[in-house]
């Protein structure tokens, strides 16, 4: 293929003429350390680049080589457990090759070459297939079985069909159409700039449980859906991500560290191999795929890494998979996107990000959704979303929130003061919502219990009524208050700190079932009622206050999951004790 | 064979642009020699065609067009490491000032260094204990960290960072350590201050000094932690040992870097921020760490100013975004006479967790913080309702709250200047602290810590 030329570099933005023939978003090499980069504008034969590794000692009149070809990802037997960059290198490999420091110009492959993968065929020869269609499985790990599917766009009959051992370079299936004979393999390549295609949306119907309360009773997100989590640094957007990647009710995770720290990725690397999906008791890594492209590494691939993941995230769902995706932080991409366009001189909009800030935001959440695969089996697969957005000073005015609050179904609002005051997870529960109430109410009844959306609405009610005469309180103190309205004031912080609050590093406490939730709630609820009995018969507050039911109560948390039996227990205990009081 | 140009057709601020040029490369080091023979250095921001767009460090002052000879160096920046570092004092580009010998270069490196591989981290978990107990009970510092002070001007932040530097340490540990501390745009005062203490332990002998100090030109500044970085990287991965990095004041780092970005008449950002900054400084922030299979480790404790004390101001804003959490300074602590005056309520550590718990610290420490951090903070708050309705309005409980806070602030995060106290010791405070409180209080903290470590009150008759 023919060669461009460099007339100019600035940071990670290269421009070059003598690139006709190249098309939008083609992949090219840049200069004969080959660093790669993704053609984004195109004038006359002048191309300009945005290159995924450090440009330092590039120069004017180097080459440039163009490829012909999209930026693209490898799908195959492979993906989970890796740990990518930004465009689908293997971090592992190239720390083999390029030791601690990752250094320029490396190129390997994203999927193993070598490995050879148990390919056991569903279809035989004969049979006639369309796109979509799975012609075979692979157990790429004990928890998840790899579909090799019929690529997009091919069709036909079988006419040879493999079973054994392969490599994913290894032809495992022909299917002829007419004249046309196609070859394939088990993986596939797909433009991450593309979503993959698929037969019909439909709306979310059952919740993604996460085994979070305040989500999962309050503020329940959908499968299929998406959700935004915004908040100043330090206020939990990470800890909630990682809570939701361990244990979100999800066939596969992806989770895409969009440049922040090198850490909080080596947190997961450390503790996924150990801990255990609670519904296979397999370690969490084997259904997960990890994209890190910290904040110090190359701020064009990190503008990339949202695109890889997601592309990632599609080709399970195709396999007819529930799958979840964590983006951590949306706003780094964002940035990425801002500097690039500051360097292409466009128009600035907002803040300086682009007038097209708020479509792309749009068309990436766009990309989540539950739907009807292609292929003729009609199974059905879900994407859920859920974005984090870091917004300077945790202003919610920010472009990069409004941008997504336009698009997203549920808002997690994190507040700082509620972090201040170690109340986590930090999700104000008067600011934030949810839409998929509606959707999942069915399922939610059905299978946790019929007065769960009742309960749920109380205790929101109290919570409201807190917020109110907190005013009160704030302006003439807590004594003008009625006996009923301290109850209220009693009940509500038990609400919020023996409920809402949620330890994410505490063994037992990281993770309630949703019918530990329902209990939980359900026994706050049901000692708000007696209590108030108690009252109205003039039984003292204080004298409730001081009944070991409360202390038992706060404790409700730590009761695990194979002992909710003594929540429903509790239940009989608040009733006799308060029932004394009352009789006393 | 280098060639040299004697085509300058433009200088503005800290920017140089010259023309006719070939084969110059982005980022690279560049020698301005002056009419009066100086030499600067500078490096290239942007190349285009036949111009260089480049940044001199040292400033423009003395350059002019016609005469001004530019050499292009053929590399980046570098600098020549050697264990023979320690003990000695570099201005802001690492060049000796200290009167001692030149470094006989163990290697030469790039200041800009290359991002670690996720992959090849070790995860931060190991306590240092500094001996102040705000710090180690309730925002503890773990080897590899980078843990920001968020100050403002007048505060006691130099006092507080050298306190860590001196009595850090991992328990029941005895390994080499070194302190590298790069000073960016600080007065003489402060950085005298520094280096006193330093003398004074002794451990002058271990630390390696980058000072660019008010005086000294501002866009060197840019390169300075840089310079430290690379030297602290050599140490810590070359040479087995665990670095304290010290960089004060970054907000003096940014202003040069805005200077740079006014200068280029980029888009500003927030304040006239350039919108890379948050790029920009995690370059500098995230070498801290540690390394698999490697011995040493890189701690960073980078200092900054808070403009008008605001914790939204971008420079601690992108910083907090990027470091494992912050340590911040109150004014009003300060002047209640609480000293470190540390605002534990926004502080954080975000390693901690991994950091603390039996066979590191004790097995009651988080369940014990957590209670501290809730009772603090509802001590707080009544505190702030008793200012509108006076202490007598509020609940019985809510005065206990109230008085806590109070003892809070006084006994636990007030400590002297040179009180080392154990981490033992620092637990033990908020035990009894926290035994005022009737048990049902004590909801964050298991039963069997409370039975096992709350000082029992003697029954009552
Ligand atoms: N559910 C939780 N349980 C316990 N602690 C929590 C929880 N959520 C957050 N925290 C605490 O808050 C700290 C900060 O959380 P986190 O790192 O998620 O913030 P963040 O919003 O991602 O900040 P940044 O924008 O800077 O990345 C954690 O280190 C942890 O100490
Ligand atoms: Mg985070």
């Amino acid at each position: 293929m023919k060669n461009g030329k460099i007339i100019k570099v600035s940071g990670p933005l290269v421009v070059a003429d003598n690139m006709s023939g190249s098309k939008m978003y083609d992949v090219v090499y840049v200069s004969d350390y080959k660093l790669m980069g993704e053609i984004i504008e195109l004038n006359g034969d002048r191309a300009s680049i945005q290159v995924y590794e450090d440009t330092s000692g590039i120069g004017v009149g180097e080459p440039v080589y163009l490829t012909g070809a999209p930026l693209s990802v490898e799908l195959g037997p492979g993906l989970l457990e890796s740990i990518y960059d930004g465009t689908q290198r293997p971090l592992d490999v190239i720390r083999d090759e390029s030791g601690d420091f990752i250094t320029r110009g490396i190129q390997v492959h994203p999927l193993p070459r070598d490995k050879k993968w148990d390919f056991n065929p569903v279809k035989k020869k004969g049979d006639t297939v369309v796109e979509g269609d799975i012609i075979g499985e692979v157990k790429e790990t004990v928890i998840v079985t790899h579909k090799i599917m019929v690529p997009p766009g091919i069709s036909g009959k079988i006419t040879d069909i493999k079973s054994g051992k392969y490599t994913i370079e290894d032809t495992v299936c022909i299917i002829q159409s007419g004249k046309e004979k196609y070859e394939i393999k088990m993986y596939q390549k797909w433009p991450v700039r593309i979503p993959r295609p698929f037969k019909e949306k439909m709306l979310p119907d059952e919740p993604l449980v996460t085994g979070q309360r305040v989500i999962d009773t309050f503020f329940p997100i959908g499968k299929g859906g998406t959700a935004c989590i915004p908040g100043p640094f330090g206020s939990g957007k990470t800890v909630t991500q990682h809570q939701l990647a361990k244990w979100a009710d999800a066939d596969v995770v992806i989770y895409v560290g969009c440049g922040e720290r090198g850490n909080e990725m080596t947190d997961v690397l450390q503790e996924f191999p150990e801990l255990k999906d609670p519904k296979s008791g397999q370690p969490l890594m084997k259904r997960t795929v990890l994209i890190a492209n910290t904040s110090n590494m190359p701020v064009a691939a990190r503008e990339a890494s949202v695109y890889t993941g997601i592309t990632i995230a599609e080709y399970f769902r195709d396999m007819g998979y529930s799958v979840a995706l964590m983006a951590d932080s949306t706003s780094r991409w964002a940035e990425a996107m801002r500097e690039i366009s500051g360097r292409l001189e466009e128009m600035p909009g907002e803040e300086g990000y682009p007038a097209y800030l708020g479509a792309r935001v749009a068309s990436f959440y766009e990309r989540a959704g539950r739907i009807i695969a292609l292929g003729s089996d009609n199974r059905e697969g879900a994407l859920s979303v859920i974005g984090a957005v870091s917004p300077p000073g945790g202003d919610l005015s920010d472009p990069v929130v409004q941008a997504t609050l336009r698009v997203v179904k549920v808002f997690w609002s994190l507040q700082a003061d509620l972090a201040y005051r170690r109340h986590f997870p930090a999700i104000s529960w008067l600011n934030s919502y949810s839409l998929y109430f509606e959707n999942i109410e069915g399922v939610l009844k059905k299978e946790v219990g019929e007065d769960f959306i009742n309960l749920r609405a109380e205790a929101m009610k109290l919570l409201e009524k807190e917020a109110e005469l907190e005013e009160i309180v704030r302006l003439v103190g807590a004594d003008t208050l009625s006996l009923p309205d301290q109850l209220v004031l009693e009940v509500a912080r038990s609400i919020r700190e023996d409920f809402l609050h949620q330890n994410a590093f505490h063994e037992v406490d990281t993770y309630a079932s949703i019918r530990k939730q329902y209990f939980m709630l359900k026994n706050i609820l049901f000692f708000y009622e007696k209590a108030k009995e108690a009252i109205s018969k003039d039984v003292h507050i204080k004298t409730i206050r001081e009944l070991p039911i409360m202390e038992k109560i706060s404790r409700m948390r730590y009761i695990t999951e194979s002992k909710i039996g003594d929540l429903e227990k509790l239940h009989d205990e608040i009733d006799k004790e308060i029932t004394r009081l009352i009789n006393k | 064979m280098l060639k040299e140009y004697q085509t300058v057709v433009n200088v503005q601020g800290p920017l140089l642009l010259v023309e006719g040029v070939s084969g110059v490369k982005f980022q690279e080091l560049v020698e301005i020699e002056l009419p009066s023979g100086k030499k600067n250095k500078g490096q290239v921001l942007e190349v285009e065609n036949d111009k260089a767009l480049v940044q001199v460090f040292e400033g423009t002052t003395g350059i002019d067009i016609p005469e001004t000879k530019i050499k292009f160096l053929g590399k980046g920046i570098e600098i020549p490491l050697s264990k023979d570092m320690l003990g000695r004092v570099f201005d802001g580009l690492g060049r000796p000032i200290d009167k001692g010998a030149e470094i006989i270069a163990d290697k030469m490196a790039d200041i800009n260094g290359a991002p670690i591989n996720p992959y090849a981290r070790s995860y931060p978990n190991e306590f240092i204990q500094t001996g102040l107990s705000a710090i180690d009970g309730l925002n503890t510092l773990v080897r590899g960290q980078k843990l920001p002070i968020f100050s403002g001007s007048g505060l006691p932040h130099n006092r507080l960072a050298a306190q860590i530097a001196r009595q850090a340490t991992v328990l029941g540990k005895k390994e080499a350590f070194a302190v590298v501390f790069g000073a960016m745009g600080i007065t003489f005062e402060e950085a005298q201050f520094f280096v006193n203490d330093l003398k004074k332990t002794g451990a002058i002998e271990r630390a390696v000094l980058f000072l660019n100090l008010a005086n000294d030109p501002a866009i060197e500044r840019i390169a300075t932690p840089r310079v430290a970085l690379t030297t602290a990287e050599y140490l810590a991965f070359e040479k087995d040992m665990h670095v304290l990095v010290i960089l004060t004041d970054m907000t003096n780092y940014c202003e040069a870097l805005r200077e740079i970005s006014a200068a280029r008449k980029e888009i500003p950002g927030r304040r006239g921020y350039p919108g890379y900054l948050y790029t920009d400084l995690s370059t500098i922030y995230e070498r801290a760490g540690r390394i698999k299979d490697k011995k040493g480790s890189i701690t960073m404790i980078p200092i900054l100013t808070m403009p008008e004390d605001d914790k939204t101001h971008p420079i601690p804003d992108l910083t907090g975004y990027i470091t494992e959490g912050q340590i911040i300074l109150s004014r009003v602590l300060h002047h209640q006479k609480v000293s470190p005056p540390i605002d534990v309520l926004p502080s954080l550590s975000r390693l901690k967790d991994k950091g603390i718990g039996k066979g590191k610290t004790r097995e009651d420490h988080a369940d014990l913080f957590n209670q501290l951090f809730a009772a603090y903070a509802r001590g707080k708050e009544a505190q702030e309702l008793a200012v509108i309705l006076g202490e007598a309005a509020l609940t019985d409980l809510d005065k206990l709250y109230f008085k806590f806070a109070e003892d809070f602030e006084n006994r636990y995060v007030s400590q002297g200047e040179y009180e080392n106290r154990s981490i033992e010791e620092t637990l033990n405070i908020g035990w009894e602290l926290l035994s005022m409180f009737p048990r049902v209080e004590l909801k964050r903290i298991r039963d069997e810590y409370i039975e096992k470590y709350l000082p029992k009150k003697e029954e009552k008759k």
